[in-house]
C-alpha cells in the first residue's frame, strides 16, 4: 500500500514456463509491456522468470523486449505449485515495487494472480482485453469484458502498486522477436524448503491431445446445429483439408460432443486464427468475444436471423450438411490442381 | 467434517447497467440465480459430508438481501446452515475487498466448529474474474486448488486429500494438506434433484444475517468501495465488428455459395489452398 511514486516505474511481465517451455502468452504480454513503455515516460520493461534450472530462457525474454530479467531459481519451483510461486515472486514485488504487472491468463496465471495481489494487497483486473496508460493520470487503464460480454470495463487502480492485469493468450498480438537485443539478468535467492510447501504433486495425467486451438490458423467450428457428436466427423474433414482444427461452442462442450480443450468463447479460449468457420454456431455475444479478433470469419447456419452473421466476414444461409461436403470437394480439388501444376 | 462452501448470486448475463456515479453495477430489476459452478461445489461439498458418514455443510454468501433466495437454493441441495453477510457498507467492493469479508467470516465460522474444508465455485459468471478463491486461501494461509475436479481421498484423521484439478497439459493429481481451499469446476459433482423433504425444510429455512459489524466486525478500511482498490473508470457496450454481406444456398444455389465461400477462404491466405509447393526437401 505505499503512495509514493517508484524512482523507476517498472512494467514487468511474469514469464511463465513448465517443463521449459515459455508459454507464448508471455512473449504478448511483453509486447504490451513495450507499448505501454512508450507511453509511460522514463519506464523499463522487466520480466519476472521463476522455475528450476531456467537461466537460459531468459535470453528469449530479452529478444521480446524486457531489458532485465528476475530469474528465480529454486527446486520448490520445478513444477508449479501455488504458495511457493506466490510466495516467490511477492517478495520480489515487495523489495522492487514495479508500477504495472502483467500475467498471462492460463490456468496458471489465473491460479497465480489473485494469490500475488492479495499478498501485496493491490488491484487485479481479470481478462482484459486492451491496456493503455491513461494519458492524463498515467496510470493503467485495463479495459476487460465483463456481464458475459454485454459490457466492457474499464478498470483503474489509482493509488495500489503494482497496477495487475492478466491477460488471456491470443488476445493481444504477437510481437517480433529482436535476435540481438540483450540485457542484465538478477539471480533474486528463493529459500524456500519442500517441507513447508503443503501440496504435493503426486502424478500428472497427460490428456492424450492437446489441441492447443488458441494458436491455430484455422479453425471450423461447431455449434448445436451440427446435431450431434457424430456431424463433427465432418468439420473434422474439413480442417483436415484446411490445415487446421475442429472447434467448438459451449452448447456442444455442454452436452459432452466435444471436450472443453475445444471450446471457444467468455468460458473457453479466446482464438484470433486467420479464418475461423463457424457451422450451426448462432453466435451468442459470449462465443463472439472469443473469436472475434479472427481474420476472416465464415458462417453457415439455418437461421438468417442468427447473430453471428452480424459479424461474419461472408454469411451464408444453408444446411451445414450441404455447404460444408461441397466446401471439402473443392478445397481438396483445388489441393490437386495446386500439386497438377508443379 | 465441515465444508464451507462460498456462493454469489448472480444476474442473468443480459441487460444489465451501471451506476453511472459510483461505476458499480446495478443488480435491481435484473432476474437473478445462483452461480452455476457454484452449485456444483454445494453438491461436492453434501456428497463429501455423506462419503466420510456425517458433518456439517455451512453455505456462505456476501450480498443484498435478496441473496437470501440462493442460500434457500443451497439450502434445498443439501446444506446445512447458511450465513448471508449483506451490508450497504459491503457495496461495490471489487475483489480484494470481498476475499477480505469471506475470510474473516470463515475464521468466525471455524472458531465454532473447525473447517475441513472450503469450495468456491471456478469463477461467477458475471464478473468472471476467478479471484476470490485464490484471495481467500492467501488471506487463511491454507492450500489453495483451483480447477478441481475430483476428490479422490479425503482422510480426516490424517489430514490430507487428494484432489484432481484440470490443467493445460491434462490432469494433475495433488496431495494435499487440511484445511484446504478447492475452486470446483463442474464435474467435481453433477447437480442432483433435492428430494421432497429437503425442499419442505428449505422453505422454512431463513438464513442468519451478518451486518457489517455483528457478529463480526470487519475493518471499515478494507470492505466496500474503500477497501477496494480497482474501480471502473467508465463501461461501454462492446464496440462491434461489422459483418459482410449475408447470401443464401435457397436464393443462389449451392455451387455459387461454395464459390463465394472458396474466395473467402482464399481471401484469408491459408497456406494449404496451395499444398506444400514451396517446400524443398
Amino acid at each position: 500500500m505505499n503512495a509514493e511514486q517508484p524512482v523507476v516505474p517498472r512494467i514487468w511481465v511474469f514469464v511463465e514456463q513448465q517443463e521449459r517451455q515459455v508459454h507464448p502468452v508471455s512473449w504478448e504480454l511483453l509486447g504490451a509491456a513495450k507499448r505501454l513503455s512508450a507511453d509511460l515516460p522514463g519506464s523499463v520493461v522487466e520480466a519476472v522468470l521463476p522455475g528450476h534450472q531456467i537461466a537460459d530462457l531468459a535470453p528469449q525474454a530479452f529478444h521480446y523486449g524486457a531489458s532485465r530479467v528476475y530469474v528465480i531459481d529454486s527446486p520448490v519451483l520445478e513444477i508449479y505449485r501455488n504458495l511457493p510461486y506466490a510466495v516467490a515472486v511477492s517478495q520480489l514485488v515487495m523489495q522492487y515495487r514495479p508500477e504495472i504487472f502483467l500475467i498471462g491468463a492460463t490456468t496458471l496465471g489465473r491460479d497465480l494472480a489473485g494469490s500475488i495481489a492479495t499478498r501485496v494487497g493491490t488491484g487485479l483486473t481479470a481478462d482484459c482485453t486492451e491496456l493503455a496508460i491513461d494519458p492524463a493520470q498515467h496510470i493503467l487503464a485495463a479495459t476487460r469484458p465483463t456481464f458475459g460480454g454485454n459490457l466492457m470495463a474499464t478498470i483503474l487502480c489509482r493509488r495500489h502498486r503494482p497496477q495487475m492485469a492478466t491477460v488471456r493468450p491470443r488476445v493481444l498480438p504477437m510481437p517480433d522477436p529482436m535476435p540481438d537485443a540483450t540485457g542484465e539478468v538478477i539471480n533474486v535467492p528463493f529459500d524456500m524448503r519442500e517441507e513447508d510447501v503443503p501440496v504435493k504433486r503426486l502424478r500428472l495425467i497427460r490428456a492424450e491431445e492437446q489441441p492447443n486451438i488458441e494458436y491455430a490458423d484455422v479453425l471450423v467450428a461447431g455449434g448445436r446445429g451440427v446435431g450431434g457428436p457424430e456431424g463433427f466427423a465432418l468439420l473434422e474433414e474439413l480442417a483436415n483439408a484446411l490445415g487446421g482444427m475442429v472447434a467448438a461452442s459451449r452448447p456442444v462442450v455442454d452436452a459432452g460432443w466435444m471436450d472443453a480443450s475445444r471450446q471457444v468463447g467468455q468460458t473457453g479460449k479466446t482464438v484470433r486464427p486467420k479464418l475461423y468457420i463457424a457451422a450451426g454456431i448462432s453466435g451468442a455475444v459470449q462465443h463472439r468475444v472469443g473469436m472475434s479478433g479472427a481474420d476472416v470469419i465464415l458462417a453457415i447456419n439455418t437461421d438468417p436471423n442468427a447473430p453471428i452473421f452480424q459479424i461474419a466476414t461472408l454469411g451464408i444461409v444453408g444446411d451445414l450438411y450441404d455447404v460444408i461436403p461441397a466446401l471439402i470437394r473443392q478445397v481438396k480439388g483445388q489441393a490437386q490442381d495446386g500439386h497438377a501444376h508443379l | 467434517m465441515h465444508a464451507v462452501v462460498a456462493i454469489k448470486q448472480v444476474p442473468d448475463t443480459s441487460n444489465v447497467r451501471i451506476d453511472p456515479e459510483t461505476g458499480t453495477l446495478i443488480r435491481e430489476g435484473v432476474p437473478a440465480i445462483v452461480n452455476p459452478y457454484d452449485l456444483h461445489a454445494v453438491e461436492a461439498a453434501v456428497q463429501l459430508k455423506e462419503r466420510v458418514g456425517g458433518g456439517q455443510v455451512t453455505v456462505i454468501t456476501m450480498g443484498p438481501p435478496k441473496a437470501a433466495e440462493a442460500l434457500i437454493e443451497c439450502i434445498e441441495q443439501g446444506a446445512d446452515r447458511a450465513i448471508l453477510i449483506s451490508d450497504r457498507k459491503f457495496g461495490g467492493a471489487d475483489t480484494l475487498a470481498t476475499s477480505y469479508v469471506l475470510a474473516r467470516a470463515i475464521e468466525t465460522i471455524n472458531a465454532e466448529l473447525p473447517v475441513d474444508i472450503i469450495l468456491f465455485g471456478k469463477q461467477a459468471i458475471d464478473g468472471d474474474t476467478a479471484q476470490v478463491g485464490p484471495g481467500v486461501a492467501t488471506r487463511l494461509n491454507i492450500p489453495l486448488i483451483t480447477y478441481a475436479i475430483a476428490i479422490e481421498e479425503f482422510d480426516l484423521e490424517a489430514r490430507t486429500a487428494i484432489v484432481h484439478r484440470r490443467v493445460e497439459q491434462g490432469i494433475e493429481v495433488l496431495q494435499t494438506s487440511l484445511p484446504v481451499l478447492l475452486t470446483v469446476e463442474k464435474e467435481i459433482a453433477p447437480v442432483r434433484h433435492a428430494p421432497l423433504p429437503r425442499l419442505i425444510a428449505a422453505a422454512r429455512y431463513q438464513p442468519e444475517v451478518w451486518s457489517a459489524t455483528a457478529p463480526v466486525v470487519f475493518d471499515p478500511q478494507q470492505i466496500g468501495l474503500k477497501g477496494s482498490p480497482t474501480v471502473v473508470g467508465k463501461a461501454f457496450t462492446p464496440e462491434q465488428r461489422s459483418g459482410g454481406e449475408v447470401i443464401s444456398v435457397a436464393d443462389l444455389g449451392l455451387n455459387a455459395v461454395v464459390a463465394r465461400a472458396l474466395a473467402v477462404i482464399e481471401q484469408a491466405h491459408v497456406r494449404n489452398l496451395q499444398p506444400e509447393t514451396g517446400v524443398v526437401s
